[in-house]
């Protein structure tokens, strides 16, 4: 997918996490932020990066505050904020690019 | 070298201190010791006046020096000024490489960071450190090793004289002008003096610092005129509603009520539960919600305590004004109800030697059956980390959890199984505070585990079916299961400070944080 | 699998709890508290600008967290809006226990709803018949359709009255007394033991009244109700405590589920406990008081 237009999913509330994507400059740019950042850095890079990934996301700037959200979180953020820069509200592909 | 509880203690950290490391609780049992006394400058003249116009002039008299020690006690908590004010003038006048001994040190002192950065204290002992002072210390911009030691612990470091404090200030809510000192009366009360009475024995200048002078003679005195050099009035030694906070609401938070709950069926059903039992809990949501739910039962079963002991709040007053509790013995009051409850005549105040210093003919912990505590992090060897965070940085103090837990025939320790993604209970805790040997039952959200070393025990709570039984392991695995499996916080190679184990060993090093 | 026949239609459900889907911190570990089912709300507690992410919220939840055996049901949005089939979709493709349906005012709601689920377990794998529905009773409509409604689906295991919109709808409100739910629920609980479905009663929302709600917890398991909707975990003690059957009603309906159980397998349709005779219709409510028994813990034993 694409990156249309700057969207925004999520909370700074506590086991939440805030997902910015805009428009990138030809590649993924991630800004990451977190409070358990020295445990599981690389563990919310790679679920961020292999949810980007599912949704066919190649160019975006992407913006992560997280407070302490488990993986499950931080997908259904990216995912909301995707399909939210592009406008899409129904018939997301539940179990396909979504799992 | 690995210590009793799995710890690398440098050598070089063994030769800078010249201790020992950890070698299990009872290392130091009957290991005779001559007890330290400082210099003492008698008062003999009957026109001599005590009282000095402002910190300086006692700072000045004290013979105030570059590289000298000077000690605080930490019972006005968050609304303390006293530390703050006399430092200040300490920077003032230029001095250098202070060593700081105070009894804890909070957010309020947060502005002491630049003398940290500029080399005014160069040195910290406290039982822990939280706010900036911590991060500042975990970022290694303090010279020398911090020292984090138990209530206890600091008692035994001042008595054996391997902490020789040059100046102790006492901050006493009223004071007459020859050094009579009580917690209440004044206008920023906090209940008890028991961290000072220590400073006070064995200090060489001793400077009380009121803002609320009485007549004399100030009686009874918590802390007397006899161990008083100096009297300082100011216009305020604390913030008072930052002192004790009024008693805080009975938590509506289900987890917490599950977790007092288990906790509160842990000890009804272990066997020291029967008439004249001897308790001591913390301020924790579950702890005080425990508590309550405790007094229920020995309402219901006739049962009465014999005494409570620790750090006390309007719970453990309450059972005593429900004649629930023979006598409280009080080592800090932390709310309101508690500062005025010492005047029960039940209600005694003890010094924090007698009530947790491994290094006397016996302390009050020893004689306890139950302590609640509370811990940032256990694992699976049951050892307890109450003072760096899992992200690494300095941000609790010890308190009297490694002399409790000691002490007690049976150390609950209260833990939600996860703090937002970080699993509380894990495979090795950040730094070691309590040893494992001394942790009985750990009451999760998610089950209760009892130590393998405590057999009876497990056999008491299976029998009574009253609480979800699971093991440590099964426990750490279920929160690394949710959160998944947290890389080890990387540390740099310096180490910036040690915990001190109470008989004075090193139980473990905390390292630089690496940014 | 026959949706009539799905044994999760007859399962305990004491405590069923809203929770707000769009919420991790609520949502992560619900189970410690105990509750029978969780209801994961996509209508009212979520704000309408956060509807879409609710459901990415709520797909990974079902799909990735490990409800330990808890009830998972879905408040699905009203019929009304264009969102509750796109919220089916979701919630069965991430693998939910059930769907409640807001708002149900006839058989025709549940029917539609039915298909949209049929669909989706075809579309998404699941089980077909494995997806169950619930119907909230919201309205004085709604009220008096319970058995038609109740009747609808095979896949409907119960009813739930939602006090809030039904005392609107009376022109009245909610005064703590139960006095304006009566009717409703006098009405609604006969029209469920009818069709042979369950019957859950509404929320209690003054969660400083502990003393109110658990009288009204103690008028509903009185009035036949099979559980409470709940809005705090607080609450799920309470209820679990007054549906907890005294031990002497347990000793009781061991024995007479023994003794119904042996005469039975010898061919003898007399049975006798404690010297009186019963009848065999002693047997289901015997049945159901030690399941109510074995899940608070009080009953041990294999019947």
């Amino acid at each position: 997918m694409e990156i249309l237009k700057p969207a925004v999913a999520g909370t700074l509330e506590s086991s939440d996490c805030m997902v910015t994507v805009e428009p990138g400059a030809g590649q993924i740019d991630l800004d990451l932020t977190s409070s358990v950042i020295r445990q599981f850095g690389p563990q919310i890079r790679k679920v961020i990066a292999e949810t980007l990934d599912r949704l066919e996301v190649t160019d975006a700037r992407v913006t992560v505050v997280d407070k302490g959200a488990l993986d499950c979180t931080i997908k259904a953020r990216v995912e909301a904020a995707v399909f939210r820069s592009n406008g899409i509200k129904q018939n997301i592909p539940w179990g396909g690019a979504i799992k | 070298m690995i210590n009793a509880v799995g710890r690398e203690i440098p050598d070089e950290i063994l030769k800078l201190t010249g201790k020992e490391p950890f070698q299990g609780n009872h290392y130091k049992e009957g290991v005779p010791f001559r007890r330290y006394a400082p210099i003492i400058r008698p008062v003999m003249n009957n026109e001599h006046s005590k009282l000095v116009k402002d910190i300086h002039e006692a700072l000045v008299r004290c013979k105030a020096h570059n590289g000298m020690t000077v000690s605080f006690h930490h019972h006005f908590r968050e609304g303390d000024l006293v530390v703050n004010m006399v430092m200040e003038e300490i920077h003032k006048m230029g001095l250098k490489n202070i060593t700081l001994a105070a009894t804890s040190l909070g957010k309020a002192h947060d502005p002491l960071v630049p003398m940290i950065e500029d080399g005014t204290i160069t040195s910290i002992q406290a039982s822990g450190v939280r706010g900036k002072i911590g991060e500042a210390i975990s970022h290694g911009k303090l010279k020398n090793l911090a020292i984090m030691r138990s209530h206890g612990g600091r008692v035994r470091s001042l008595v054996t004289g391997e902490t020789k404090v040059d100046i102790a200030f006492i901050g006493a809510p009223t004071a007459d002008e020859y050094g009579n000192l009580r917690g209440v009366g004044g206008k920023n009360n906090c209940g008890v003096l028991s961290f000072s009475h220590v400073d006070g024995d064995c200090a060489e200048y001793v400077v009380a610092i009121t803002d609320t002078l009485v007549p004399f003679p100030n009686f009874p005195a918590h802390i007397s005129m006899t161990k008083v050099d100096y009297v300082c009035v100011v216009d305020a030694i604390g913030i008072a509603e930052k002192i004790a906070t009024g008693a805080a609401k009975p938590t509506t938070d289900q987890r917490k009520l599950m977790m007092a709950e288990y906790c509160t069926q842990v000890v009804v059903n272990t066997p020291y539960f029967k008439d004249g039992f001897s308790y001591q809990t913390g301020v924790g949501g579950a702890s005080i919600a425990s508590t309550i739910s405790l007094t229920k039962i020995m309402e219901e079963r006739g049962i009465k305590m014999g005494f409570g002991v620790g750090g006390l709040t309007k719970p453990m007053c309450d059972l005593l004004d429900k004649g629930l509790v023979r006598v409280l013995l009080d080592t800090q009051a932390f709310d309101v109800d508690a500062v005025t409850n010492v005047l029960n005549p039940a209600h005694h105040r003890i010094t924090a030697g007698a009530y947790a210093n491994p290094f006397n003919k016996g302390a009050f912990v020893n004689k306890l059956d139950y302590v609640i505590l509370a811990s940032l992090e256990v694992d699976v060897h049951f050892n307890c980390n109450v003072v760096v965070g899992s992200d690494g940085i300095i941000t609790g103090a010890q308190g009297g959890h490694p002399d409790t837990a000691q002490g007690a025939k049976c150390t609950i320790v209260i833990c939600p199984l996860l703090q937002g993604r970080i699993p509380a209970i894990c495979s090795e805790v950040t730094t070691v505070t309590t040893p494992g040997e001394s942790v009985d039952i750990v009451v999760t959200d998610y089950g209760v585990a009892v130590n393998p070393n405590r057999p009876d025990l497990l056999e008491a709570l299976e029998k009574a079916d009253c609480v979800p039984l699971k093991t440590i392991e099964q426990l750490r695995d279920e929160a690394y299961a949710i959160t998944g499996v947290p890389n080890p916080v990387e540390f740099g190679d310096r180490i910036v400070g040690i915990i001190e184990a109470r008989d004075g060993t090193i139980m473990d090093v905390v390292r630089e944080i690496k940014d | 699998m026959n949706p009539a026949l799905n044994p999760n239609k007859k399962r305990l459900r004491r405590s069923m709890m809203f929770l707000n889907a769009q919420k991790p911190g609520l949502i992560k570990d619900p189970y410690v508290y105990g509750p029978d089912s969780i209801m994961l709300d996509l209508e009212d507690a979520v704000a309408m600008k956060e509807k879409d992410a609710a459901r990415y919220s709520l797909f990974h939840a079902l799909r990735e967290i490990n409800y330990r055996g808890v009830e998972r049901v879905v408040r699905i949005n009203g019929l009304d809006s264009d969102m509750w089939e796109e919220d089916i979709r979701c919630s069965v493709a991430g693998g939910c226990d059930s769907i409640r349906i807001p708002k149900t005012e006839t058989a025709e709601d549940v029917k539609r709803v039915e298909a949209v689920v049929e669909a989706s377990e075809l579309q998404y794998g699941r089980e077909p018949g494995s997806v169950l529905i619930m119907a909230a009773l919201e309205s004085a409509k709604g009220v008096l359709n319970a058995l038609e409604i109740c009747e609808a689906s095979p896949r409907l295991f119960g009813i739930a009255l939602s006090g809030g919109d039904y005392t609107k709808d009376l022109q009245t409100v909610i005064t703590g007394t139960g006095v304006e739910l009566m009717g409703a629920r006098q009405h609604m609980i006969i029209a469920a033991r009818a069709a042979g479905v369950q019957c859950f009663d509404t929320v209690w929302t003054n969660l400083n009244d502990m003393e109110g709600f658990r009288k009204d917890v103690e008028t509903i398991k009185a009035m036949g109700f099979d559980g409470k909707s709940i809005i705090n975990p607080r609450q799920i003690p309470i209820v679990h405590d007054i549906y907890t059957p005294t031990q002497k009603e347990i000793i009781f309906a061991e024995k007479v589920v023994k003794e119904i159980d042996e005469k039975s397998a010898q061919g003898i349709g007399v049975f006798t406990v404690d010297g009186k005779m019963i009848d065999i219709a002693f047997y289901d409510g015997a049945k159901r008081t030690l399941m109510l028994a074995k899940a608070a813990g009080k009953y041990k034993g294999n019947l």
